[in-house]
């Protein structure tokens, strides 16, 4: 059961995901933290990964990068695709070599991704000379300019400054600035700014969107955050306990979301255009325990649509029109294409 | 006094928590002061909500606490049910203030790891040597209130609920002081969203059952503009803007606001075609060890001329309810009249 989703552009995509799955083994049982995400992503397209907290959508995050592998009590299966290689198959050192040049991350909390021994400039210098070869002066002025371009006033002076020198957000500037040193065909930005306070925290999205644009850079952006996704994303996946629920260009989204928990996730948001004392739409209940989840769809304990038949089966995530598709047997105002009957255990493979 | 002043303090007594001049600094040593909170004045009227907003480091934390007296501030004063609250003795004031409650940030350390939730909601009642027959029932129905079963989360600890839930203990917890006044203190910014939205209904549901009035501090404007009747701008430890938070987002005239306004993400066009846009200079907020004289916001914000640096802009009313502490601002309305 497979449905490709098209991308807005034609190129090939420079991020390819199918079926991915991240599985910790736990004392309380096996956690799929990922459960079946696939998506793929093309040069200069920013895709939005939205979630409550233990939705799964930084430990994907992570396995697109390759820093959550196979090993001790992990599991990874599925493929991802950067570049036309498949990261998991690779070695540690060829792994390596593709953080940088081909794919960066940008964590959520400045604090503490930057090693607080060492003044920032050798954040910066190290994979210039690593990566790209350049020699010690050379990576210096480079450094010099990639401060300056992510808005940091005096960057040759910053350069010899400690991390702890530095405000929150120039730290989550700082970040960037290590981030995109290689020119990375793919970033990956994890509640990049959950950490900051609310001024900065637009200042530093408006960057990476111009960042993103003038580099052709292909984003994802991970945040809990509606508000920070509407308005700066092409696309959203919604996810909830682990599964892509619902997948759609963001303003088709935030227009008519289909799936009843990007719904109730959209209207539990207080509008600052709505009146004072406006009672909000909260979602009764909690998410599933992720070492124990429901049977059936995982967010029919607390959907005010659900039947019996949620209860019972997985709902698969379908195509509703071009570029949109729900995970959701009573989808909001949209009908499901006619599928074929389902045979048992096809229910595991899915496409965003 | 400046960036501050007590213009928007309405004339009546009828207030039910009445602050006057609130200071409250830390010593850092070597000479040094934390100016946290620089004279705030708040009168809170009986069923009212009063919103403070701010970003992280403008005091409305010191200011919240200080009014629990925890810890007691270094001047000012705080009246509760005609008892001034300051300089009263330990004995005196744990009495004063069992009928003003609080609720933290952090809801899960703010609950003892090792008590059972049973234990929790009690402990005021015990404090207070309460042993009545009825004792149970009381705290069964209370958490009923907040929407807890008391079947099933009587025996648990902490570590076995969620944030909400434990967010729900700690308003329970609170309630059964039968409080008069709650101040709650960043209540949802640790939850998340949709549970954000559980708290905010239920703290709306118990104001109006238990009659209480509210202090609301935190930093999402969206979240204080829900809330609350009144809403109190601060910034450095001083006071900016007091206005109605119906059709805040329109009229909100004070340069920092409107900054906080256009940060909101996905406000672009609720603040797009009203007036210019806020741009400030700088993202530093500057050391409160030691403020910018004048305006303490003038050194980001876009209007600051050098009046701002000489003269603290006091409170002036611009409109009814409406009280706004901006020399640029208090101009226009002057030129208007």
């Amino acid at each position: 059961m497979s449905t490709e989703v098209a991308s807005t552009t034609q190129a090939p995509p420079v991020l390819e995901v199918v079926d991915l799955e991240t599985r910790f083994h736990t004392a309380r049982g096996v956690v799929r933290a990922v459960d079946g995400v696939s998506l793929s992503l093309r040069a200069g397209e920013t895709l939005g990964l939205v979630g409550e907290s233990g939705s799964g959508k930084s430990v994907l995050g992570r396995t697109l990068m390759g820093l959550i592998a196979t090993g001790g009590t992990t599991e990874v299966s599925g493929t991802v695709r950067i570049a036309g290689q498949a990261v998991h198959e690779l070695s540690g050192r060829q792994r390596r070599k593709l953080w940088g040049p081909k794919i960066a991350m940008v964590f959520q909390d400045p604090m503490t991704s930057l090693n607080p021994v060492r003044p920032i400039g050798v954040h910066l210098t190290d994979p210039l000379r690593l990566h790209l070869g350049l020699s010690r002066r050379a990576a210096k002025e480079r450094a010099v300019e990639l401060l300056d371009r992510v808005g940091i006033p005096d960057p040759r002076r910053r350069l010899e400054q400690y991390p702890h020198e530095l405000s929150g957000g120039m730290r989550q500037r700082v970040m960037i600035a290590v981030a995109l040193s290689c020119d990375p065909e793919i970033l990956i930005a994890d509640e990049p700014t959950t950490a900051l306070d609310v001024t900065v925290q637009k200042q530093i999205l408006d960057l990476l969107g111009s960042l993103a644009r003038e580099r052709q850079m292909a984003t994802v952006l991970i945040s809990h955050d509606l508000g920070a996704v509407e308005g700066r994303t092409d696309r959203v996946v919604v996810m909830y306990a682990g599964r892509a629920v619902e997948t759609a260009p963001t303003t088709e989204l935030f227009a008519a979301p289909h799936h009843p928990y990007a719904e109730a996730l959209i209207g539990s948001v207080p509008a600052l255009d709505a009146p004072p004392h406006t009672v909000l739409r909260a979602i009764d209940g909690t998410p599933p325990d992720m070492a124990n989840p429901p049977v059936g769809c995982r967010y029919a304990p607390r959907c005010n649509r659900a039947q019996d038949l949620c209860r019972d089966q997985m709902p698969l995530l379908l195509d509703t029109s071009p570029g949109r598709s729900v995970a959701c047997h009573f989808p909001v105002s949209v009908a499901l294409p006619d599928v074929p009957e389902v045979p048992d255990g096809a229910n595991e493979k899915e496409t965003v | 006094m400046a960036g501050s002043g007590t213009a928007h303090l309405r004339e009546s007594d009828d207030a039910v928590l009445d602050v006057r001049d609130l200071v409250v600094e830390f010593p850092v040593g070597r000479k040094q002061v934390v100016h946290a909170v620089s004279g705030l004045s708040i009168d809170l009227r009986e069923g009212e909500t009063l919103g403070i907003l701010g970003e992280s480091g403008c005091g409305k934390s010191s200011a919240g606490r200080a009014m629990m007296q925890l810890p007691p501030p270094t001047s000012g004063s705080v009246r509760f049910a005609d008892t001034e609250l300051v300089g009263l003795k330990p004995r005196e004031l744990r009495r004063a203030r069992s009928r003003m409650q609080m609720i933290l940030q952090d809801p899960i350390s703010s609950l003892n790891p090792r008590r059972k939730v049973k234990d929790l909601v009690a402990e005021g009642l015990a404090v207070w040597g309460y042993d009545g027959d009825d004792r149970d029932g009381l705290l069964r129905e209370t958490l009923l209130a907040v929407g807890l079963d008391p079947e099933v989360v009587w025996e648990r600890r902490p570590h076995e609920l969620s944030g909400g839930q434990c967010q729900r203990v700690c308003i329970a917890r609170a309630l059964l002081m039968d409080p008069t006044v709650l101040i709650c203190d960043e209540p949802v910014s640790s939850l998340d969203v949709s549970v954000q939205a559980q708290i905010l209904n239920l703290l709306e549901r118990t104001k109006d059952r238990y009659g209480l009035s509210m202090v609301f501090i935190a930093h999402d404007v969206a979240v204080v503009k829900n809330i609350s009747d009144r809403v109190m701008v601060l910034y450095l430890g001083k006071t900016c803007e007091v206005l109605p938070s119906d059709g805040l987002e329109s009229e909100a005239v004070h340069p920092y606001t409107r900054l906080l306004l256009a940060s909101v993400p996905g406000a672009e066009e609720v603040a797009a075609g009203r007036g210019e846009a806020i741009v400030p200079i700088s993202s530093e907020l500057p050391s409160p060890l030691a403020p910018p004289s004048g305006c303490r916001f003038r050194t980001r914000c876009p209007l600051a001329t050098e009046r701002c640096a000489e003269e603290e802009p006091q409170l002036r009313e611009v409109r009814p309810g409406h009280h706004v502490a901006c020399h640029h601002v208090a101009v226009t309305a002057e030129e208007n009249q």
